[in-house]
């Protein structure tokens, strides 16, 4: 465990040192503020839901970009020689920097919270559960895409490959419910169940189930899982 | 301390390192030579955990690094080869990341930074950013790093390559030290620094040892030959090919007939010395010996002869 913790402050560490977290969190606050705010005078209406839809179109290159250097930049620098003959699992270290990621998703995610700020003051009704089951949506949807990312960059040294790599997992996820039209009948129940969108769709609407959750959660431990045996697989190279 | 049980390691079809075995005592300095691709990193690193052997095993103190690679890990420290830094970290934040990981912090952590910073001399640079660092300052950070925990095996991968004349005598210095109270494996594919750094030295040669000792035994081994080198008035071919006959296990490596001398050069086994038959037959036959010197093959002629042929597959 004090491994994990190890490997997630460094990496934490690593993205506030350089100027790249502080670029993507006013970027991201920017981007998803100025697509927020343009349609939420038309509305008229102390609503957030449009944010909702809009975050996770955000994180479809927001994520991938921060995710790709993670392991990638460790292959390319050659330092994942030294972290690996560390007495360390394999596992831990891709859990640390799987946090380590998250938490910086989340911190962006926070940053939208002005918008709910804003309409708590001034608006009038808001839907306070929905905000929260719509946050607690869009984390666990940056958890799927974030295990994704760490995924890519375990592939390659190249942190452009792996940010090609990551965009296209992703996007899988993103429009396999936007293409079910395409699918046969009876594969369409596997699909929608498989695609992002459909378990997010129920957590967006203020219902929390287990399915949704278990889904989350196990999209997330098979990325996590596949990255760890790919860096295992550099002993059998 | 270290035993290495007929280790092997294949990439692909290239057997990179070919069912070797040998074994590394405590507070022992011992050089890895070989050329470049002879399998001496490819060695280090299935010692380290970085890759499973092919075949074959690794055992440090009775744990094998197959099954118990993590407790390995422990006992080692790891410099490997180009001596990979997070350029962005503080050396001060580097070495805390090491020593977190291997489970020291708070006062030992001081302890052991104190200890590490007077070994490697790197007063003054501790709170500096790595990347602004040099590369002599760079080596060193590495060496700290692998010596936190102060461990009781050192293996080094190329430690002083691409490092300043000046640089490098301290590097070997500081690896002499070491070497009074640790195991210290380094590789080096120059001669000269493993002569100059360690006890004992193992050749690597397209994945096979090809030669294993100080290097006092390596030229002394029967496969060592002395070349003698005479200069003899009154002697002609004939007479030199009659003393070859007559004195057992010379061999006529040059004759060039001079003036009013000849200069010969015999080459013998160290087993024996023939020169006091040379001389005798030199009275008997009334030549005139100008000059008589003896030179053994040095360790540089044993290396290059053990390493010649072949091609080299992966580093």
């Amino acid at each position: 465990m004090h491994n994990i913790l190890t490997i997630y402050k460094k990496e934490l560490r690593s993205f506030f040192t350089s100027p790249m977290a502080y670029v993507f969190l006013v970027v991201f606050a920017l981007v998803n503020g100025y697509f927020f705010t343009n349609t939420f005078f038309l509305y008229n209406q102390s609503d957030m839901r449009s944010l909702f839809g809009i975050v996770p179109l955000v994180y479809l290159f927001f994520i991938p970009a921060v995710s790709m250097g993670l392991i990638s930049r460790e292959k390319s620098l050659g330092t994942l020689e030294i972290i690996t003959t560390l007495p360390i699992r394999e596992r831990d270290i891709v859990i640390g920097k799987y946090l380590a990621g998250l938490s910086l998703i989340l911190v962006a995610l926070f940053t939208t919270s002005i918008h709910y700020i804003t309409l708590y003051n001034v608006g009038t009704t808001i839907d306070h559960g929905a905000v929260f089951t719509g946050y607690l949506g869009l984390a666990l949807l940056g958890g799927v895409y974030t295990a994704v990312g760490v995924f890519s960059s375990s592939l390659t040294e190249n942190q452009v490959i792996a940010f090609i790599v990551g965009i296209a997992i992703v996007l899988v996820f993103f429009l396999m419910d936007k293409l079910l039209m395409f699918v046969p009948a009876s594969l369409a129940g596997i699909v929608q169940y498989m695609s992002t969108e459909f378990h997010l769709s129920n957590i967006a609407r203020g219902v929390i189930d287990t399915r949704n959750l278990v889904y989350f959660g196990s999209v997330i431990g098979f990325f996590l899982f596949m990255t760890t045996r790919v860096l295992e697989a550099r002993k059998w190279s | 301390m270290i035993r290495i049980d007929n280790l092997s390691k294949n990439y692909g079809h290239i057997q990179a390192v070919k069912s070797i075995s040998f074994s590394l005592a405590d507070k022992e300095i011992v050089g890895f030579l070989g050329a470049n691709g002879a399998g001496k990193s490819t060695t280090l690193k299935m010692m380290t955990g970085y890759l499973s052997p092919t075949a074959g095993n690794v055992f440090v103190n009775g744990n094998n690094i197959i099954e118990h690679s993590l407790e390995i890990q422990k006992q080692i420290g790891y410099l490997p080869e180009l001596n990979p830094l997070y350029a962005e970290m503080k050396v001060y934040e580097y070495l805390k990341f090491h020593a977190e990981i291997r489970g020291i912090v708070g006062h030992n952590f001081k302890k052991a930074l104190e200890r590490v910073v007077v070994d490697c001399a790197m007063q003054g640079i501790v709170h500096r950013t790595i990347g602004h660092c040099s590369k002599g300052y760079k080596q060193r950070i590495g060496l700290a790093a692998a010596m936190i925990h102060d461990p009781k095996i050192l293996i080094l991968d190329e430690p002083v390559s691409g490092l300043d004349p000046n640089q490098i005598v301290e590097i070997r210095q500081l690896i002499k030290k070491l070497g009074k109270e640790k195991l210290v494996l380094m590789s080096s594919h120059i001669l000269q620094e493993i002569q100059a750094t360690v006890n004992r030295i193992i050749i690597i040669h397209n994945g096979e040892i090809v030669a294993d000792g100080t290097s006092e035994e390596l030229i002394s081994d029967s496969k060592g030959m002395t070349q003698l080198h005479l200069e003899i008035q009154d002697a002609d071919e004939n007479s030199i090919q009659e003393m070859k006959a007559m004195i057992p296990g010379i061999t006529v490596i040059s004759f060039h007939k001079m003036n009013a001398s000849v200069q010969v050069t015999l080459e013998y086994n160290n087993t024996f010395d023939p020169r006091k038959n040379v001389f005798d037959y030199a009275v008997s036959n009334g030549w005139t010996l100008m000059e008589m010197s003896a030179s053994k093959r040095n360790l540089e002629d044993i290396f290059r002869h053990l390493t010649q042929d072949g091609d080299p597959a992966h580093a």
